[in-house]
C-alpha cells in the first residue's frame, strides 16, 4: 500500500515544479495581459483602472493596426503557399535517386540554423533595389548581369510590395525544412502502395494526386501548423530586415505590439494587440491540440 | 532492411531538368552566404554596392576584425558573442534535465490527467511571447532578474520547458515498458530505473533536445531585446542587430559580423545535421 502511495505522489511531485512555473508564467501571464488590455495603463507607471473595450475600440480604429491585419494574413498566406509548393516540388524531385542527394538536402536546409536577424541583414542587401542615379544593386544588379532587366523592382522599398519582399526572406529560410518533412514521409510510403496502383493501369501522375498527396496530409497539417504560428508571430525579420517600412507596407501586428509597449509605454494599448494575437495563434493551435490529445487517448 | 531497394515515384521527367531546377534552388539558397562571405572578404578600398557580386581581389579579415572589436563611434560584437554563450550554454543544460525528467514521467509514469497536462504544457511553445511580455517584465524586475543574464537563463528555461519535454516524451516512448516494469518487480524506485534504465540509454535524446535549445536561444531575438536593455549584457542577435542599424557602420562590416554571428549554429547545424533533422521534426508534434 505505502509503495503504491509513493508510486502516484512522486511522479506529479517531480514535474510539479515545470507544471507551477507554465501555469504562471503562461498561463497566468497570458491572463494578466488580458487584464492589462482592459485598463487605462498608457503611461509609464502602472493604472489598473479599468477602461473596458476602450483600447480594442482605438485599435481597430487605427489606420496603421489595420495595415498590420492586413500584412499579416498576405504574409502568412503567400508564406504557407510558396513553402508548401517550393518544399513539396524539391522533395519528390530529391526522391528521384539523385546523386548528391546529401549535397542538395543540406544546402536546401542550412538557413534554419540561422537566426532571422542574420537573415534579415542578408537579405536587407540582396533585395536593396539600388537608385536610378547611382545605379543597381542586390538582386536587380544580379538580373541586369543576366540581361532579366524586367524583373527589377523596388522590392521592399515600394510600398506596393512591401511586406511580400518579407515573404521571400522567409521562404528562403524555411522551405527546406518542408521539404525535409516531406522527404521522410515519401519515404515512409511503401513501394507496395505504388505498385499496385501501377499495376492497376494509374500513370505516375495519378499516383502522386490520389495515393501519395492524401497519403502525406498529416504532414501538411503538421507543416501547416509549424510555419502557420511562425508567420502570424513573425517580429525578427521584420525588425532586421525592413522595419515597419514606407507608410507601414512592411509593418506586422508583432512589431507593433512591441513599439507601441516598449517604445511608447503604451502597455494597456500594447497588450490589447498581444490579446488578438494571441487569438488569432490560438484559432491555429487548439483544434489541432485537441486533435493531437484525443488521438492520443484512444490509442 | 527492404527486400527490394526502394523505388518511390518514377518522375518521367528528363535527368537533366530535373538536375537543371535542383542547382537553380541550390543557387537560391547559396546566394545570401555567397554575399557575406565575398563581402567580408574584400578590403575596404573595393567594397562597393555596386560590385556586390564580383569575388574579392585577395582575402582580407578587416571587415571581421572591426565586426568583432568595434571601430570609431561602435561597439563590436564580441561581448556580445560572449554574453550569448554565457546564456545558452547554461540554459541549454538545464533545459534539456528539466525536459528529461518531464519526459520520463509523462512517458512512463502517467497518473490521471497527464496527457491533458502534457497538452497543456504543449500550448505554450506555440504562443506569441507578446502574450506575456508585459508581466514578465514586471516580474523579472521584482525578482530581481530583469536585465541580467541569469534573468535571460531563467526566461529561457521556462519557455523551452515544452518543446524539451515533448522531445524526451516521444524518446521515451520508443523505450520498451517491459523494461521498466522488470526494473519495478526487482524493487527499483522511480530514481533508480531513471538512473540505471532510461539515463543510460538517452544520450540520442540529449542530444537532440541539445541542439534544438542551443540553437533557438542563441538566435532567440525578443526575449533578449524585451529583457537585456543594458548594452553590457546584450546577447548577439541585439549586438548584431545595433551593428546593422548603425549609419555609420560600413555594410562589409555588417556582413561579416552576421557570418561571424552564424557560425556557431551553422558548425553544428553541418557537423551534427541528423540531430538537427529530427529536433526539427519532433517541432512538429508526431514527426
Amino acid at each position: 500500500m505505502r509503495r503504491l502511495y509513493w508510486e502516484r505522489t512522486i511522479p506529479v511531485l517531480l514535474i510539479f515544479p515545470s507544471l507551477a512555473a507554465i501555469a504562471i508564467f503562461v498561463y497566468g501571464f497570458i491572463g494578466f495581459t488580458g487584464f492589462v488590455s482592459l485598463t487605462n495603463w498608457n503611461k509609464l507607471f502602472p493604472d489598473f483602472s479599468l477602461a473596458g473595450l476602450h483600447n480594442y475600440r482605438t485599435l481597430l480604429a487605427n489606420p496603421r493596426f489595420q495595415i498590420d491585419m492586413r500584412n499579416m494574413v498576405v504574409f502568412t498566406a503567400l508564406f504557407l503557399i510558396s513553402c508548401l509548393a517550393i518544399g513539396f516540388l524539391l522533395a519528390v524531385l530529391l526522391d528521384q535517386h539523385i546523386r548528391g542527394e546529401g549535397l542538395f538536402r543540406t544546402i536546401y536546409l542550412y538557413p534554419m540554423a540561422l537566426s532571422f536577424i542574420v537573415t534579415g541583414i542578408a537579405w536587407r542587401w540582396l533585395l536593396n533595389p539600388g537608385s536610378r542615379e547611382m545605379g543597381s544593386t542586390g538582386v536587380n544588379l544580379l538580373f541586369e548581369h543576366l540581361g532579366l532587366d524586367f524583373l527589377k523592382t523596388g522590392w521592399y522599398t515600394d510600398p506596393k510590395i512591401g511586406i511580400k519582399a518579407v515573404v521571400i526572406a522567409a521562404v528562403w529560410q524555411m522551405s527546406g525544412y518542408v521539404m525535409a518533412m516531406y522527404l521522410a514521409g515519401l519515404r515512409g510510403i511503401p513501394d507496395e502502395l505504388r505498385e499496385a496502383a501501377r499495376v492497376d493501369g494509374a500513370s505516375e501522375w495519378q499516383i502522386l494526386w490520389h495515393v501519395i498527396l492524401p497519403l502525406l496530409r498529416p504532414i501538411t497539417l503538421g507543416a501547416v501548423i509549424v510555419l502557420g504560428h511562425i508567420a502570424l508571430k513573425i517580429y525578427d525579420l521584420v525588425v532586421a530586415m525592413t522595419g515597419p517600412g514606407v507608410g507601414f507596407s512592411c509593418d506586422v501586428p508583432a512589431y507593433f505590439m512591441w513599439d507601441t509597449t516598449f517604445q511608447s509605454n503604451r502597455f494597456a494599448q500594447g497588450a490589447s494587440i498581444a490579446t488578438i494575437l494571441l487569438v488569432m495563434v490560438s484559432i491555429l493551435i487548439v483544434p489541432y491540440l485537441a486533435y493531437s490529445l484525443r488521438r492520443e487517448v484512444e490509442v | 532492411m527492404r527486400a527490394i531497394p526502394y523505388r518511390g515515384l518514377r518522375l518521367r521527367w528528363s535527368r537533366l531538368f530535373i538536375y537543371a531546377i535542383l542547382i537553380l534552388f541550390a543557387a537560391f539558397y547559396l546566394m545570401p552566404v555567397y554575399v557575406l562571405v565575398v563581402t567580408g572578404m574584400k578590403s575596404f578600398a573595393e567594397v562597393s554596392l555596386y560590385h556586390m557580386w564580383d569575388l574579392p581581389k585577395g582575402i582580407h579579415f578587416d571587415s571581421f576584425k572591426k565586426a568583432w572589436l568595434g571601430g570609431f563611434g561602435f561597439e563590436g560584437i564580441s561581448r556580445n558573442f560572449f554574453n550569448s554563450v554565457y546564456v545558452t550554454v547554461p540554459a541549454t543544460i538545464i533545459s534539456a534535465m528539466l525536459g528529461s525528467i518531464n519526459g520520463y514521467v509523462l512517458s512512463k509514469w502517467k497518473f490521471r490527467g497527464s496527457d491533458v497536462v502534457f497538452t497543456l504544457l504543449l500550448f505554450g511553445m506555440f504562443i506569441p511571447y507578446q502574450s506575456i511580455l508585459i508581466p514578465l517584465v514586471q516580474v523579472l524586475y521584482k525578482m530581481g532578474l530583469y536585465g541580467t543574464i541569469p534573468g535571460l537563463i531563467f526566461v529561457h528555461v521556462v519557455y523551452g520547458i515544452p518543446i524539451c519535454t515533448l522531445i524526451f516524451r516521444n524518446y521515451y516512448a520508443t523505450v520498451p515498458t517491459e523494461l521498466i516494469e522488470a526494473a519495478k518487480i526487482d524493487g527499483a524506485t522511480i530514481f533508480g530505473i531513471y538512473r540505471h534504465v532510461l539515463f543510460p540509454l538517452s544520450m540520442p535524446g540529449f542530444v537532440v533536445v541539445m541542439i534544438w535549445q542551443f540553437t533557438s536561444i542563441w538566435n532567440d531575438f525578443l526575449f533578449a531585446v524585451t529583457v537585456a536593455h543594458n548594452p553590457n549584457i546584450q546577447p548577439l542577435t541585439v549586438g548584431l542587430n545595433n551593428l546593422a542599424g548603425s549609419y555609420i557602420v560600413e555594410w562589409n562590416v555588417q556582413m561579416a559580423g552576421a557570418l561571424m554571428a552564424a557560425m556557431p549554429t551553422l558548425l553544428v547545424y553541418i557537423f551534427l545535421g541528423r540531430y538537427f533533422m529530427r529536433g526539427l521534426l519532433a517541432g512538429s508534434l508526431k514527426g
